[in-house]
């Protein structure tokens, strides 16, 4: 009895782990692994991972993709441009997303429910879709454009598409609820005694706010601002449907060296990159995610 | 206080605007009859023209049938899955390899899509060679993706329902002699049930809507719904896909409208025998 049940927990817990290891583990190392490798014409297109000398396996480390990464200035400015339009999106998502959910935790339970659900009913529609449905607004002919022609606002279309407003508007549109949801589970739980006794005591409510509301949400904060941020930097959609031609996002630089060069060691040595510079937000993520989960109990 | 709850309440509004302008407009020109998608033709509209071309594009409608039946597989062993690991990392403390499970659990939520994509490519591209499985890319490379990107969510719902209530129902039925696989169908899985389904819901959706990594693992003659929108949709907006994209809100809205009534009732229920039995002791 006691045997099988240990048996039996080494099978709930193993079978995802190892469905895990194979395919979400293991596939890292291999990318690692081929970006250490040189590109050439052959099915697949790199250098073999394992040379054989003699009957004795060895490991031959090419460094010519970082070393063409690092020195070639397209790729670094993509780098820098990526981590500059998540920081941004991020920004605006706390900016519009704070307020929002603030609203939302202070309003009646019953219109609470209705609210969330407002706020989750577009994420249950198409990504690709209300990304695209950004186009018909932005476009030179759009709706935002004939909207202000017609109003006589401006006499000439705005040129919207294919710039970085485009981008940051998609990225706040796409990645909003992932903002709003954690602040709101931080913001709920928040005992309205408190700023009570902050006016008792004279404070007023800015002061209030600064002083209390915010310093207990910044685990939210930082929850919601890592859902945005870390996905954001390695956003493909958006930027290519919205954004900017002449300077590309990391994302789809990645892409284009995979699909369009077919140069898989270089593709595997930009997601190395890409993983190195998210790696602390990443840990960041866990470790609040952890905590959430522990605290929920 | 008064000015900043006002202020609050108007930025939630003008936020929930902002989230829903652009599907509604996307909804309005779906009965647009000019081909310019924006300019609205006010002497044939509404019409339903764009409507009756979705029926009979033929590789829209191939491509939709394929991304059901993936969602359909994908979300299904997703939820066992996850339902496994959710229970592991909330149930059994602190056992050797939590860490490692409860890591690969959580990272794949944020993970950048183009990474994630491009290791499963490569992943089943070592397979072939150095076991000949899988044959080539296609729909069982695009499953087994969209599975193991599911199955994170899925883990942390369940997860985050089962820390949500206490051990001491399973702990009693286990003192009663119930066998472990006994005390989860019987007492956890209907107490997790809703965390469950919300989690199957989500995976379908989630596979559904993927294209990002869809694109790395696909194959030729193994195009999505969301691959083909996007090859539409790359050099502009086009008419049908408005339509489209109306058909799968309106699906959507009225899923999400079925299954919170079904939950609400559910949780009406449970309430309702809850009274009852504890009427039924007096």
């Amino acid at each position: 009895m006691r045997l099988s049940q240990a048996a039996g927990r080494r099978l709930v817990a193993g079978i995802p782990t190892a469905w895990l290891l194979l395919l979400f583990l293991v596939p890292f190392l291999i990318v690692f692994r081929i970006s250490f490798s040189e590109v050439r014409l052959a099915i697949p297109p790199y250098t073999p991972l394992i040379t054989w000398h003699h009957g004795s396996p060895g490991l031959e480390l090419h460094w010519s993709a970082y070393r063409f990464l690092l020195t070639d200035s397209l790729y670094v400015s993509s780098y820098l441009y990526s981590l500059k339009v998540a920081a941004v999106s991020t920004l605006c998502c706390l900016l519009i997303g704070y307020p929002m959910a603030y609203a939302i935790a202070r309003s009646s339970p019953s219109t609470r429910s209705v609210l969330l659900m407002l706020i989750v009913l577009p994420f249950w529609t198409s990504f690709l879709l209300r990304v695209y449905a950004w186009i018909g607004l932005l476009n030179n002919n759009g709706v935002i454009n004939n909207v202000l022609l017609y109003l006589g606002v401006i006499h000439h279309p705005l040129a919207l598409m294919q710039t970085d407003f485009a981008v940051y508007i998609g990225i706040v549109y796409s990645y909003l609820p992932f903002m709003i949801l954690p602040l709101y589970a931080n913001l709920e739980k928040h005992d309205p005694a408190l700023l009570e006794a902050a006016a008792d005591l004279g404070a007023r409510p800015l002061r209030a706010f600064l002083r209390i509301t915010l310093p207990q949400s910044y685990a939210g904060i930082l929850a919601g601002s890592l859902l945005v941020f870390i996905p954001a930097v390695g956003e493909y959609v958006i930027p290519t449907l919205l954004g900017r031609t002449d300077q590309l996002m990391i994302g789809r630089v990645l892409s284009d060296e995979f699909f369009e060069n077919r140069d898989w060691p270089l593709a595997s040595a930009v997601a190395i990159l890409i993983l190195l510079l998210l790696l602390v937000p990443i840990l960041l993520f866990q470790r609040v995610q952890g905590r959430e989960l522990e605290a929920s109990k | 206080m008064r000015s900043r709850g006002l202020f609050a309440y108007v930025a939630l509004a003008l936020g929930l605007v902002f989230l829903y302008v652009p599907i509604v407009s996307m909804i309005v020109f779906s009965f647009n009859y000019s081909r310019l998608v924006t300019v609205w033709d006010a002497a044939h509209s509404p019409t339903l023209k764009w409507y009756g071309a979705l029926a009979h594009n033929g590789q829209i409608l191939a491509a939709a049938w394929l991304s059901i039946r993936i969602a359909l597989i994908a979300a299904t062993v997703a939820v066992v899955l996850g339902t496994l690991a959710g229970t592991a990392l909330a149930r059994f403390g602190a056992y050797r390899g939590r860490l490692l499970l409860a890591g690969m659990s959580t990272a794949p939520i944020v993970m950048p899509e183009v990474i994630t994509g491009l290791s499963l490519l490569l992943l089943f591209v070592s397979l072939q060679q150095l076991i000949g499985w899988p044959k080539g890319v296609g729909a069982v490379t695009i499953t087994l993706a969209h599975i193991t990107f599911c199955m994170a969510y899925v883990t942390i719902v369940v997860q985050s329902r089962l820390a949500g209530f206490d051990e001491s129902l399973e702990e009693a039925a286990m003192d009663l002699g119930a066998r472990p696989f006994k005390v989860f169908w019987r007492i956890t899985l209907p107490l997790i049930l809703p965390a469950v389904a919300s989690g199957w819901l989500l995976a379908f959706t989630l596979s559904w809507d993927d294209l990002v990594i869809t694109q790395f693992v696909a194959g030729p003659g193994s195009s999505t719904l969301p691959m083909v929108i996007f090859s539409k949709v790359r050099f502009g907006v086009t008419p049908d896909v408005n339509a489209l994209a109306t058909i799968l809100v309106l699906l959507v809205a009225s899923g999400i409208a079925i299954s919170t009534v079904w939950m609400r009732r559910r949780e009406q229920r449970r309430a309702r025998d809850e009274r009852l039995a504890a009427a039924a002791n007096l």
